[in-house]
């Protein structure tokens, strides 16, 4: 439960809150005040030793330091003192399900989601029957030597192996929340997976959500070892429910010599929740990382997935989709740097933008000066469901070496009246006519995801249909 | 009477500009009809109606449909109610597999029969797809191909007989479904709308030319000019056409108007 005494250094944020407008106060303030301290409470409540506490607090302080970034999605309504209630543990929330909104709990049903499982994921705290699931999984993974734990026992059990990663792949100064994410992380996974070793199931966090709630600030580190392959699916369909507004994640993956891994999010925070999300991976030589990121709820979501290609002969592969409808800006898109010789990338984006929803592609093409003989090709396609809706593009490409290739296209295509006239001449109504073509052309995304996420997904884009045209 | 489907005196704007001025047209189950006449006359105009297109504004007149008016439907409740439009041009929807859409499209019929309806079952309607496909000439694969998506000019149009033939509709309307055929697939073609013919299905055949008759016999040929039937008929009507081009009837037309 939330003692007096975390309630009141919650209502001594307000104080940061608006130092955050003066820079030099902001930092005097923070260092002195409460985010120290609370920054120091997480560390002391998940004993962690001391090299970590004091990464943590670097960190914070890179945090304050920084601007909030300006280039990218609208973050001005964004309410800082929100950024902190991750002070209360996750257990005391005393929310009941008759709190959950009327529309998430219609959507669940709708979705055909259990009871149980609705309950959990509206975060109200019901057991979900999944321990049985999990165990067993996790018996095949450790008899191969698969370390699958959260990032806490990570870190507890595996200091050694934690230590020399974490931090190596996205560094707290890369950016702002990068930094808020370092100083305060909270669950997360920790994956390694060792030399030559192929785990055929996709590997999931949902299995473990009920031991290790996914927090505001998940941390995930995954390391595949040579040779070694790997797919990890994160989030559900089924909109997650959220009283706080801010998610701020970092996963950080390091895919070594030859091995292949793929990481794949199906993003649906409830639309009052800003998403910001820093994913990168390492891909060295002749190994190969896929990205495959389907972002179709939150507010806001400034996600941009990145691959940096540094040894020779390594591929990375993004794959992104975002369903903005409504007031929500998906701001998404992929990095990918090509830092070693003969490197190739593909960047495929969709997006659909629907009722004055905004979806923005933002990518970075990078090919360093040496990259000899590396191909790249992006496409980006965004579907305009309406006039009201719109899309962007923000294709940056930074070639510093001759001897590329390199392909950029980028279409927006309309709905047809043709398109739906014809469906509807076969007996389709407007709404399926339209959810029709819009599942067509998520349909190269889709076919990535593991079958269940696949149907659910079609189902999700179907409701996100309803009532979508006339 | 029953399925039959009565256009009375139908008039159609097209951005405003009239382009149907008064068409009058009966089919009855069972019976094959072929609608004839020169580029711009207004065939497709009144193809595209009678499915309900958005773009086409019906000023006046009426299209019954067993017995009701459907002019104030959408395109979906007058194809549920078996009306069928092959495409002239059919669009592609990428990203959807023929299989997936037509399965859509039967089980959209089935739930307005009955809106319990749980759908045709994968095993059943499989079993349909193939038996209709074969009688197409088509490769089975053609299922799993996105719909018109890269299809050529003829995939297209059997594509658009696959669809009638599973469908099966009790007013069919073909426009311009020759057009850009080679022999062989018109004859393919053809041969599929002859097999689905019969006591139950009308069909309307819209066409330019006369060469589609040839593999199709329709009972009654009609002739359209500037946006009205000016002449109907027999078979031999289409023979007359071959023979003579619409020169004829547009003279027809001309004295007609000189001489009232």
């Amino acid at each position: 439960m939330a003692t007096n005494q975390d309630i009141k250094k919650l209502e001594g944020l307000d104080d940061y809150k608006y130092g955050f407008a003066d820079p030099d106060e902001a930092v005097f303030r923070t260092k002195k005040g409460l985010d120290r301290e609370v920054v120091e409470q997480i560390s002391a409540m998940k004993g962690e030793p001391e090299w970590m506490l004091a990464y943590r607090l670097k960190a914070l302080e890179h945090y304050v330091a920084r601007p909030m970034p300006d280039w990218g999605a609208d973050l001005s309504e964004f309410n800082l003192e929100n950024i902190y209630n991750y002070v209360r543990p996750a257990e005391s929330e005393g929310r009941s399900w008759d709190d959950v909104p009327d529309t998430i709990k219609k959507t669940f049903d709708r979705l055909g989601i259990p009871q149980a499982e609705q309950k959990f994921l509206a975060g109200v705290g019901a057991q979900y029957e999944s321990e049985m699931v999990y165990h067993k999984i996790q018996e095949q993974l450790e008899s191969k030597g698969v370390i699958f734990v959260s990032i806490e026992d990570g870190l507890r059990k595996h200091p050694d192996l934690f230590r020399e990663y974490f931090g190596t792949v996205i560094p707290y100064t890369d950016n702002k929340f990068a930094a808020l994410n370092s100083a305060v992380w909270s669950g997360g996974s920790f994956i390694y997976v060792p030399p030559n070793t192929k785990i055929d199931l996709p590997l999931q966090a949902y299995f473990r959500l009920n031991s290790a709630n996914v927090g505001q600030y998940e941390r995930t580190l995954i390391i595949v070892d040579e040779g070694a392959q790997v797919h990890y699916v994160e989030g559900c369909t089924a909109p997650i429910y959220s009283t706080d507004s801010f998610h701020s994640g970092v996963i950080e993956i390091i895919v070594k010599k030859g091995a292949r891994s793929r990481y794949t999010t199906i993003q649906n925070w409830s639309n009052n929740v800003y998403n910001l999300v820093t994913q990168r991976a390492m891909v060295h030589e002749d190994a190969s990382h896929e990205w495959v990121d389907a972002n179709i709820g939150s507010k806001v979501t400034m996600k941009y997935p990145s691959c940096y290609l540094i040894g020779k002969g390594a591929h990375g592969e993004i794959l992104s989709l975002a369903f903005a409808a409504g007031h929500q800006h998906q701001d998404t898109g992929g990095k990918v740097i090509h830092a070693a010789p003969y490197t190739t990338s593909k960047i495929t984006s969709k997006s659909i933008s629907k009722a004055g929803g905004r979806a923005s592609y933002r990518g970075l093409l990078k090919v360093h000066e040496g990259a000899v003989g590396s191909k790249s090709n992006v496409v980006c396609d965004a579907l305009l469901l309406d006039e009201s809706s719109r899309s962007d593009t923000y294709p940056y490409i930074e070639i510093d070496e001759n001897d590329v290739s390199v392909g950029h296209e980028a279409s927006v295509s309309k709905i047809g009246e043709e398109q739906l006239f014809y469906l509807m001449s076969r007996g389709m109504s407007e709404d399926e006519a339209a959810s029709m073509v819009v599942s067509g052309f998520i349909e190269p995304l889709v076919r990535e995801l593991p079958m269940e996420y696949a149907v659910e997904m079609n189902r999700l884009i179907q409701l996100q249909m309803e009532g979508s045209i006339g | 009477m029953g399925s039959a489907l009565e256009i009375r005196d139908l008039h159609v704007n097209v951005d405003e500009k009239e382009i149907l001025k008064g068409v009058d047209l009966t089919i009855k189950p069972g019976e094959v009809h072929a609608l004839m006449g020169p580029n711009g006359s207004g065939k497709s105009t009144l193809a595209n109606s009678l499915m309900g297109h958005p773009g086409y504004q019906v000023t006046g007149g009426q299209v019954l449909f067993k017995g009701q008016n459907i002019l104030d439907l959408a395109p979906d409740e007058r194809a549920k109610m078996g009306l069928f439009l092959a495409f002239q041009y059919p669009v592609a929807i990428p990203g959807v597999s023929l299989a997936n859409f037509l399965r859509s499209a039967i089980n959209a019929r089935r739930k307005m029969d009955d809106p319990e309806d749980k759908g045709i079952a994968v095993g059943e309607f499989r079993t349909l797809l193939k038996k209709k496909m074969d009688l197409l000439e088509m490769g089975h694969e053609f299922a799993g191909r996105y719909l018109n998506d890269g299809f050529s000019g003829g995939e297209k149009k059997r594509a658009e007989i696959l669809q009638m033939a599973t469908l099966e509709p009790e007013i069919a309307i073909l426009d311009e479904t020759d057009s850009g055929l080679d022999i062989d697939a018109l004859r393919i073609v053809a041969s599929g709308v002859n097999a689905l013919a019969g006591p139950d299905l009308g069909v309307l055949v819209i066409t330019h030319y006369q060469r589609i008759l040839n593999y199709i016999s329709p009972q009654f040929v009609h002739i359209m000019l500037a946006g009205k039937i000016v002449e109907s008929g027999g078979p031999e009507l289409a023979e007359h056409l071959e023979e003579q081009g619409y020169d004829w009837i547009r003279e027809k037309q001309a004295d007609a108007v000189e001489s009232p």
